[in-house]
């Protein structure tokens, strides 16, 4: 089975860590950019965490989270930064994937379709 | 807490301290930040494991580049594992949401307890090299990691196991908002026999993707309040980066010590404020 030499495997795992390094960067400038809007805007009001009433519809859905991004909301933004956080160790498992595929090493990719359906399946389901 | 800023500031100076002092010990920012968040902020247990949860994301997905070079991960066992974890997590999550919050509480108490005991043992790695098991053979599991005389070969064993712990650990992570760290390492370590530093390094890799699969679900039932992740996201964040520069001078042990302590005054008082109903 293993048709490529073990050094591509490291490599290939390093520039997974690499792109999991950018995932978190780019999610973590977006939620503190907006985080300064959100700030701006609502930093007057009072805060209020102690009962839990749920968020509203719009922002428990990946469309309505990309649809009050685009509508410029900064809960909206915010929210945007964090779906491309989760979406960060998701795009690692399908980088991983096509790793194993590439060695020809079919058990673990059947093994890692198996993790990335479950990650999507909790994303998407509602 | 008069006003949003003021209350936002405030959390992202306490999400760093958690963030720091998670990296130091090892515990990880998850476990420091829900108490943080439910026993001094009155925030409540649902929206402080939404934002904690995401904070676990950001630290694990962060660190794993530095983890991937050293190559003491595993990734196979990491993978392999994972299915048990993510299964776990939404199990977790799915349990989340009919659990009273006081359970919730009094369970997130006893693993806090427990990882604090994990902190402040003290960490052998077994020199005995262990014959290989007939189903780690099979799945690939045995792999070799640096040591100071070079490449060491180790094999895993009892898998099924370890396997079965990896769920509970997904469990805990999906209902309590945390990486749990502490029962993954316990898996890897005590049952499947693997060193130690090859299971702290596949833990904290195995971590973002199992927190992932609960994330949704959390987004789904509105647990993830974005006012409230921004801060705890921001803070445990670069705590966790600031921990890591500064753990290799650090006196680790008594800060491990002092700790242990502080965490285990914590989780009674997560655990009587949990059976008084009062979270």
């Amino acid at each position: 089975m293993a048709a490529s030499p073990k050094i591509d495997e490291k490599k290939f795992e390093q520039w997974i860590g690499l792109q999991l390094r950018i995932g978190v960067l780019l999610a973590a400038t977006i939620v503190l950019a907006a985080g300064i809007f959100y700030l701006k805007k609502y930093g007057g009001t009072a805060p209020d965490y102690h009962v839990y009433k749920s968020e509203p519809a719009e922002l428990r859905q990946i469309t309505g989270v990309f649809h009050s991004a685009l509508s410029g909301h900064a809960r909206g933004l915010i929210a945007l930064g964090l779906l491309i956080l989760i979406a960060t160790p998701i795009a690692r498992v399908a980088f991983s994937v096509v790793a194993f595929a590439l060695e020809r090493d079919w058990l673990y990719v059947v093994t890692t379709i198996i993790v990335l359906a479950v990650l999507l399946y909790s994303l998407t389901s509602t | 807490m008069s006003h949003v800023l003021e209350f936002t500031l405030l959390i992202a100076g306490g999400s760093f301290l958690a963030g720091l002092l998670g990296s130091l010990t090892g515990l990880g920012g998850g476990v420091i930040v829900v108490p943080l968040l439910t026993l001094v902020f009155h925030v409540d247990i649902r929206y402080a494991i939404g934002a904690s949860l995401v904070s676990v994301i950001a630290t694990s997905s962060g660190a794993a580049a530095t983890y991937l070079r050293e190559g003491y991960s595993n990734i196979r066992v990491g993978m392999f594992l994972e299915v048990a974890t993510t299964f776990g997590a939404i199990t977790g999550a799915f349990l989340t949401a009919h659990t009273p919050t006081a359970a919730i509480a009094i369970v997130f108490g006893v693993v806090l307890l427990y990882s604090a005991w994990t902190s402040v043992k003290p960490q052998k790695d077994s020199a005995k090299v262990e014959p290989p098991d007939p189903i780690a053979t099979r799945l690939r599991l045995d792999s070799t990691y640096p040591t100071h005389d070079g490449q060491k070969a180790y094999h895993v064993r009892h898998v099924p196991a370890g396997f079965g712990l990896m769920y509970l650990a997904g469990v805990l992570s999906g209902l309590l908002g945390i990486g749990s760290g502490a029962v993954k390492v316990l898996a890897m370590d005590q049952a499947m026999r693997i060193p130690f530093k090859v299971s702290t390094t596949t833990s904290n890799f195995m971590i973002g993707v199992t927190a992932a699969a609960s994330a949704g679900i959390y987004l789904h039932r509105g647990y993830l309040d974005p006012g409230l992740a921004m801060p705890v996201m921001l803070g445990v964040l670069a705590g966790a980066i600031v921990g890591a520069r500064i753990l290799p001078e650090a006196k680790v042990r008594t800060l491990r010590i002092v700790f242990g302590i502080a965490i285990a005054a914590v989780a009674i008082q997560m655990i009587l404020k949990g059976i008084g109903g009062k979270l």
